[in-house]
């Protein structure tokens, strides 16, 4: 009996996981090396790589700041109200309940062209759906809780009385953060980057939504890849989608390390 | 630094912790706040250090008022119940910290906490970090570390909480000498009578949010003002009709109580007494063991008397008749307490030989 569990277990895991994983691999030699070149050199595929990159880029740099900033609010802001603080602290997960595709349609029904913000950036000559900010609002609604939190649980557990330490010692805050705050954070914040990026890497259904998906203009690697499918280039489909898979276990390299750190200090 | 406090007041949501405290605090002194936990102690000195804002009153600096100025910019030096040492930092550059802060030049770091190293005995420990010490070294590295910028004032928020009993005892007889040595007026807060009356010159008891009474360790034993205070500072029993008590007849008129200390009573035989007549029958209930003395239960009229007996005069046994002396007794009703010596002790009628 135990062995047929155990037997079970490993079925489901290369079902799910490693036959994909490999098909992906092999589809994307289907030409030999050069097909796999071919299709990664397409001006489309360098063009949706490329906006990948600006998008994880752009987005790991904002969900840094405001997530270290939204959790020490939450954690360590005096003037906030409790029940406040207990509200905002749910709406932070919102992302997590909220399916990204509906993010991204509330983000086209608020910044749209046909509504009255929208409305507004446009007149100014400033796109914001079907262009380069939408697709990073949307990337950010998707991703803002992961930063949070990791860094919260940790302010959270070292408290606050090294930084009044540090007061009663004559630093202010901004010392403070640097010398005693953020020592004690930083390995929670490589994690929740390293989740950030891996998270915007293979974004799709709110970035399909708000992006149009327009090739050369606004198509991403995992855009690029749903519509390679559609026209049935699977090989090129295949192709993008093993960088995308090399880049996420690289990833998962750098967290495994981050979280064996996180606990250091 | 001298200290003044004028009716400070704090409320946290809607529980009042801290009522109308007043008190002045001479330059030097080394001071105890001594009382029950969530009596408001640890909110006072918080107070003192600027990391509470008080609802109202006002503490005062060498005469300057001082509530709107930041606990940077306060010239204290804290230390903190759980140490709150920089856990990245050596123990180093956890004493460093005040001094690089306020940009003192690198020699001038280096003898400074070299110095304070040597002081606090945790030379050859400077490249350790806080989790390779012991409790009491990290406490000596929490004390160094606030004296590090030469304070005015060090504020230390029960500094022996975390520390086990055997070296809690040596750790306050060195931080005595130490402050003494130092010269830096101080405030402790402590639960721990006996730390406070071993280490403090000065003792404010506080409960509720007030403080019952200020004094030196021995007025405040021998002259309470409070029963609180009676009955807070020693082991005392509380015998709810004091005019039961034989000698204590004609002070206690009814509704009187009594608290009595165990040191104000002597058990003994009946030939231990040169007045037996102040004296009364009672029986021992029970016999602790105390590691230097006997602690005996006595019951004396359904009241139960605790008392000490030495281990050199003859062992009582559970049930034993003995005679019971009280010698005083701190009574008190709802205005008023004093101190009544038993009435019965002087022979009323002396035989002139």
């Amino acid at each position: 009996m135990r062995r047929l569990w155990i037997g079970l277990t490993y079925a489901v895991f290369t079902i799910l996981l490693i036959i994909p994983l490999s098909r992906i691999a092999v589809g994307a030699f289907e030409h030999g090396l050069d097909g796999f070149a071919t299709a990664l050199l397409r001006p489309e595929a360098l063009h949706a790589l490329m906006m990948t990159g600006l998008i994880v880029i752009v987005v790991t740099f904002l969900n840094g700041l405001f997530g270290i900033m939204m959790a020490l609010y939450l954690v360590r802001a005096t003037w906030l109200s409790r029940k406040l603080k207990g509200v905002l602290n749910s709406i932070v997960d919102l992302p997590y309940a909220v399916s990204p595709v509906i993010g991204g349609l509330m983000i086209v029904l608020l910044l749209g062209p046909d509504s009255i913000i929208g409305g507004f950036f446009e007149g100014i000559g400033f796109k914001v759906v079907y262009a380069f900010p939408g697709m990073v609002i949307a990337t950010l609604f998707v991703t803002f809780p992961l930063m949070v939190r990791e860094v919260m649980p940790v302010l959270q557990e070292i408290g606050e009385d090294q930084e009044q330490a540090a007061a009663t010692l004559g630093a202010y805050g901004w010392t403070t953060f640097a010398k005693v705050t953020w020592p004690s954070i930083r390995w929670a914040v490589v994690y929740g980057i390293v989740l950030t990026v891996a998270r915007s890497l293979g974004e799709f259904g709110a970035v399909l939504v708000v992006s149009g998906n327009i090739m050369n203009h606004t198509q991403t690697a995992t855009t690029l890849v749903y519509q390679d499918v559609e026209n049935f280039n699977v090989a090129a489909a295949n192709g993008v989608a093993l960088v995308l898979a090399a880049f996420s276990v690289g990833l998962l390299l750098v967290m495994e390390w981050a979280k064996k750190r996180k606990g250091v200090h | 630094m001298h200290v003044e406090v004028r009716d400070l007041n704090k409320h946290f949501g809607s529980f009042h912790a801290v009522k109308n405290v007043s008190f002045e605090i001479e330059k030097g002194h080394l001071i105890g706040l001594l009382g029950p936990s969530g009596g408001g102690k640890t909110s006072i000195l918080r107070m003192l250090a600027g990391l509470e804002t008080p609802d109202s009153g006002e503490i005062r600096f060498h005469g300057k008022v001082v509530n709107d100025i930041p606990p940077q910019e306060r010239g204290i030096g804290f230390v903190f119940q759980s140490y709150a040492l920089f856990k990245h930092m050596t123990v180093f550059d956890n004493i460093a910290f005040g001094l690089k802060v306020k940009k003192a030049t690198k020699a001038k770091i280096k003898d400074r906490v070299m110095e304070l190293v040597e002081l606090t005995g945790l030379s050859g420990f400077e490249h350790r970090y806080p989790h390779q010490l012991s409790g009491g070294q990290r406490q000596r590295v929490a004390f160094a570390r606030a004296l590090a910028p030469e304070p005015q004032l060090l504020l230390l928020d029960e500094p022996f909480a975390a520390i086990d009993a055997k070296i809690r005892q040596e750790l306050r007889s060195w931080l005595r000498e130490l402050i003494e040595r130092v010269g830096i007026t101080s405030i402790f807060v402590t639960h721990d009578q006996d730390e406070a009356i071993e280490v403090a010159d000065e003792i404010m008891i506080i409960s509720q949010g007030q403080v019952e009474q200020k004094g030196t360790p021995w007025d405040i034993y021998k002259e309470p003002r409070t029963p609180f205070v009676a009955s807070f500072i020693g082991e005392s029993t509380v015998v709810d009709k004091a005019s039961e008590l034989k000698g204590f007849e004609s002070a206690a008129k009814h509704d009187v109580r009594a608290l009595i200390r165990p040191e104000y009573i002597e058990i003994g035989s009946e030939t231990d007494f040169p007045v037996l007549s102040a004296t009364e029958t009672g029986i021992v209930r029970h016999l602790h063991f105390r590691g230097s003395e006997w602690l005996v239960e006595v019951e004396v009229k359904g009241n139960k008397l605790i008392t000490y007996r030495s281990l050199e005069k003859e062992t009582l046994h559970p049930g034993q008749e003995v005679r019971v002396l009280v010698h005083r007794a701190y009574l008190f009703n709802d205005e008023n307490s004093w101190i009544e010596e038993n009435g019965l002790k002087v022979d009323p009628m002396p035989i002139m030989i």
